[in-house]
């Protein structure tokens, strides 16, 4: 099982300022773009300034992922045999399809081999921003046993659709659920699209709303400043927290007195509702590392 | 090597530094200007002169206009340079 | 010799004098003398008006070596210091001092009567752009002398700062010299720096483009210490007049800096009923007003003040009922000068009522918070925010040291890098304010707080702040920039730094 990021900041991959300070926002994961956010003539700059970006920073507490150029076009290729060489945590593959995930996958397992990194240490997430890539995410989950999760691109896949993007996304409704529950389904994360309005604080609210209630595990950001709604909303409210402490607390006392099922404050606890509550406590946990159950055992 | 072609890379813009190779047959010569020299002059021009030793570049004047680089991007714009220069191509 | 901050300073300074080292941010004398004023009484005879600034210039009796003082309150579009001297430059009369309590890029001609002889020192309390460059490069004959807004006016009353005329730009004034800063094409609010130069220089010069009847509304200086009003066509540009930094920060290291700085209020227990506050104009510290409007709104809290340089901010602020008043020594924007009008609660006070250690209170002692910048900070956390880290005068102390040492809590927000330069650093190019009037440090990679502060520091703890020790912070900035080199500076002294009760903490050497 691999770690939650509810938090991707992407960064400009040419842009020094930006990339030095990049670890400062305390973001889960960072999404340094090689990609849209680089013109044509600075692509070959862009990866350069990257890959010694990677060998001088380590950006802690962020984990540090790569979005490449498209794994069909001159730059793509490159990207990865470049950027890999430097160990990002992850890659990811813009407009993912089963076919591009192959050959990042290819090209890591070379990369990994040359430079004797532990196998599959470098993950993959795939970005889907087409009807195509919606409809056979199963195909490119399968594609690379790298891949870690799903990333959505609202922008792109609605022009694919040749639908209008909305400040309420009602036209995501179908990515957004068939990708989170397949995302579920496997194991793995889907991150939902960023919130493109920065200024705009108060649709981002309601927008991570929306992304939480249809199983999404996280959300890309464009702007530090998203940083702080994204993580509130995919945080458990503290009173779930607290609820879910005690749950946990008085589980293991009725254990000790052999009990299996209980009441809590006039509700029945039994395995399922243990088991969430003790979910709820781990995602917690791996946000704030911290230890909240106590293994008494 | 000596550097055939001109080329520049990075930018005039805060944190960065514009690095153009210019050819040349009398060894590394380097004219810095950086609003940061007085500080760390010495160590940009060796940050400048290191690169280029590692890339084999042997003979070039550089150019380097900086505006507060930090070593990494320094790195990056000389080796840029380098490349574009044994791309061929120059733009400047 | 060592001061108590251990910077080397020189026993006797050619051109300024004896050095009086800093012992001390409280250390304080028991008993002040103010100066005797010798003026002559109602020298005009009754008209006080006169057409020509040439003529009323040939009247008064300008003589080689005298002090001619200026407020800067139109800033940058100030144009009455250029217009003076070009009349004086040409008289013939060598070694003067001007006495402006602050100097902008506008003030570019005064180089060249730096460079003539015509004017030989300079008195200062915030010098930027050429004059700053010219003296840092040795071309002013005597050293400047830089102070702080309330040791100016301390300098004045005390006589150390002995002023022959103060030329006072007013943007309205009556015949018989009743001066007020809101009407007029160049309103500019409060007239707080120009209080102590009316009060005691020996002869007063309201300069104005704006005659209004007697007796003038609103009045900031009185008649009675004004002995003419000189009627030119233009005394500002009212472009110039508004700061250029008065927009809240965009970029969100800047941000984040300023929603920890609130944090530290609030943990340090300020955030309550009848706080009172200071910032500056940039973009980071107005950033820090906005994080605590906020939190006040949210919680509840009215504060009591709001104080120092007033922007359009801060009025909000008051007319939000956040704020019971403002203590205006000077208007930032035309939103503030506009809240100077109408606001019965926003007042004027004199840049000794604000800051002068020797009077008898200053606002900056009833301050709960102050929010600060610094170019640079050392382990000891002194602050240099008079040079650049290339050695070059770029400000100057202005409020900072004054509101430091007063304030309960005083706060730097920074960036921990800028252009390569690690602003906290093993030793400062230049002190403005001791470290012993600094509490907190923050910064986007780190808060730390001065060891001094044991209680505050366990507070902030308690309360849940991260914390860093301030070496931490220079080497998270040193891992970045590398360390710097050592800056090679001539011998030569090319301004005094006087701590706001005259004692010297430091000079600037010739770059």
């Amino acid at each position: 099982m691999n770690r939650f990021y509810r938090s991707m900041l992407f960064i400009p991959g040419n842009n020094p300022g930006m990339i030095q300070n990049a670890s400062v926002f305390d973001a889960d994961a960072l999404i340094f773009d090689l990609e849209d956010a680089v013109s044509i003539d600075e692509k070959d700059a862009a990866r350069v300034l990257v890959s010694m970006a990677l060998e001088t920073f380590d950006f802690k507490p962020s984990v540090c992922i790569v979005r490449v150029n498209p794994l069909d076009t001159v730059w793509g290729r490159e990207d990865v045999l470049q950027i890999g060489k430097y160990h990002p945590d992850i890659i990811l593959v813009p407009k993912a399809d089963p076919e591009a995930i192959g050959t990042c996958h290819a090209l890591l397992q070379d990369i990994e081999k040359e430079n004797d990194f532990k196998p599959e240490s470098i993950r993959i997430i795939a970005l889907i921003e087409s009807a195509y890539g919606v409809e056979c995410a199963t195909e490119i989950i399968k594609g690379s046993s790298r891949v870690d999760g799903i990333l959505l691109g609202g922008e792109d896949f609605t022009a694919d659709m040749q639908i209008r993007r909305t400040p309420e996304g009602r036209e995501l409704f179908y990515a957004r659920t068939r990708l989170a529950t397949l995302c579920r389904a496997y194991g793995l994360q889907f991150i939902d699209t960023p919130y493109t309005d920065v200024n705009d604080l108060e649709g981002l609210t309601f927008d991570v709303r929306e992304a939480v209630s249809l199983g999404a595990t996280g959300k890309a950001a464009i702007n530090p400043r998203q940083l702080e709604a994204i993580h509130r909303g995919f945080e458990p409210m503290e009173s779930d927290v607290h609820w879910a402490a005690e749950v946990v607390a008085t589980w293991q006392q009725a254990k000790e007195e052999g009990k299996g099922v209980f009441a809590l404050h006039g509700k029945m606890v039994d395995a399922p509702v243990f088991a969430r509550a003790e979910k709820i406590l781990k995602q917690v946990e791996a946000v704030r590392g911290e230890e909240l159950i106590n293994h008494v055992e | 090597m000596i550097i055939q072609n001109p080329s520049c890379a990075g930018a005039m813009e805060s944190n960065d530094i514009l690095i153009m190779l210019h050819p040349s047959e009398d060894g590394v010569q380097i004219q810095l200007e950086s609003k940061v020299k007085k500080q760390f002059g010495r160590r940009i021009e060796s940050v400048i002169k290191t690169t280029l030793e590692q890339a084999g570049v042997t003979s070039t004047v550089v150019i380097a206009r900086d505006k507060g680089a930090l070593d990494y991007t320094i790195k990056a714009r000389v080796i840029t340079a380098v490349n574009r220069s044994l791309g061929g191509g120059s733009y400047e | 010799m060592l001061n108590s901050i251990g910077r080397i300073l020189p026993d006797y300074v050619e051109g300024y004098g004896t050095v009086r080292p800093f012992m001390g941010a409280y250390e304080n004398l028991t008993k002040v003398e103010r100066k005797g004023v010798s003026a002559l009484s109602n020298t005009c005879g009754g008209n006080k008006v006169r057409e020509d600034l040439a003529e009323l210039i040939g009247e008064i009796d300008i003589k080689d070596g005298m002090t001619l003082s200026f407020h800067h309150h139109l800033r940058n579009g100030d144009k009455v210091l250029n217009m003076v001297l070009k009349l004086i430059g040409g008289m013939g009369i060598k070694n003067l001092t001007i006495a402006a309590s602050s100097l902008f890029p506008v003030h570019e001609p005064l180089v060249q009567w730096m460079k003539a002889g015509v004017v030989t020192q300079i008195v200062s309390n915030y010098i930027s752009g050429p004059v700053a460059q010219a003296i840092s490069t040795g071309e002013l004959a005597r050293p400047a002398i830089m102070h702080t807004h309330g040791g100016r006016a301390r300098a004045i009353e005390s006589g150390d700062l002995d002023i022959d005329i103060a030329f006072i730009a007013a943007p309205a004034a009556d015949a018989y010299g009743n001066i007020n800063g809101v009407q007029g094409p160049a309103a500019c609010g409060s007239l707080g720096y120009a209080v102590s130069d009316a009060e005691y220089a020996r002869t007063v010069v309201a300069v104005t483009d704006t005659l209004v009847p007697y007796p003038a509304q609103r009045v900031a200086i009185s008649q009675e210490y004004v002995d003419y009003v000189v009627v030119v066509d233009s005394i500002g540009d009212p472009t110039g007049i508004v700061s250029g930094t008065t927009q809240i920060t965009r970029n969100p290291i800047g941000l984040k800096i300023a929603s920890q700085a609130v944090d530290v209020i609030e943990a340090a227990g300020y955030l309550k009923e009848g706080i009172s506050f200071q910032t500056g104009a940039g973009g980071v510290s107005l950033a820090v007003a906005h994080f605590l409007k906020q939190k006040m709104l949210s919680k509840g809290v009215i504060g009591s003040f709001a104080s120092g340089g007033i922007t359009g901010y801060l009025v909000d602020m008051y007319e939000q009922g956040l704020f019971r008043a403002l203590m205006d020594v000077q208007c930032f924007d035309l939103e503030a000068i506009r809240s100077f009008k109408e606001n019965e609660g926003h007042q004027s006070m004199s840049a000794s009522k604000y800051g002068n250690p020797h009077n008898k209170g200053a606002v900056v002692d009833q301050l709960d918070v102050m929010i600060m910048g610094a170019t640079e900070i050392d382990l000891d956390f002194n602050v240099n925010v008079t040079t650049g880290s290339h050695g070059l005068i770029m400000g100057g102390s202005g409020g900072h040291s004054d509101t430091a040492a007063g304030s309960k809590l005083s706060i730097v927000v920074t960036q921990l890098i800028k252009v390569r330069n690690p602003i906290v650093r093993e030793r400062v190019t230049t002190v403005t304010t001791p470290g012993e009037t600094i509490d907190v440090v923050v910064t986007e990679r780190g808060i730390a707080v001065n060891p001094k502060r044991e209680k505050l520091r366990e507070q902030l703890v308690d309360a849940g702040i991260r914390l860093v020790e301030i070496e931490d912070l220079k080497n998270m900035a040193y891992e970045l920039t590398g360390e710097p080199e050592d800056l090679e500076l001539d011998d030569r002294v090319v301004a005094v730094v006087e701590y706001r009760n005259g004692t010297v903490i430091d000079v600037v050497r010739m770059v």
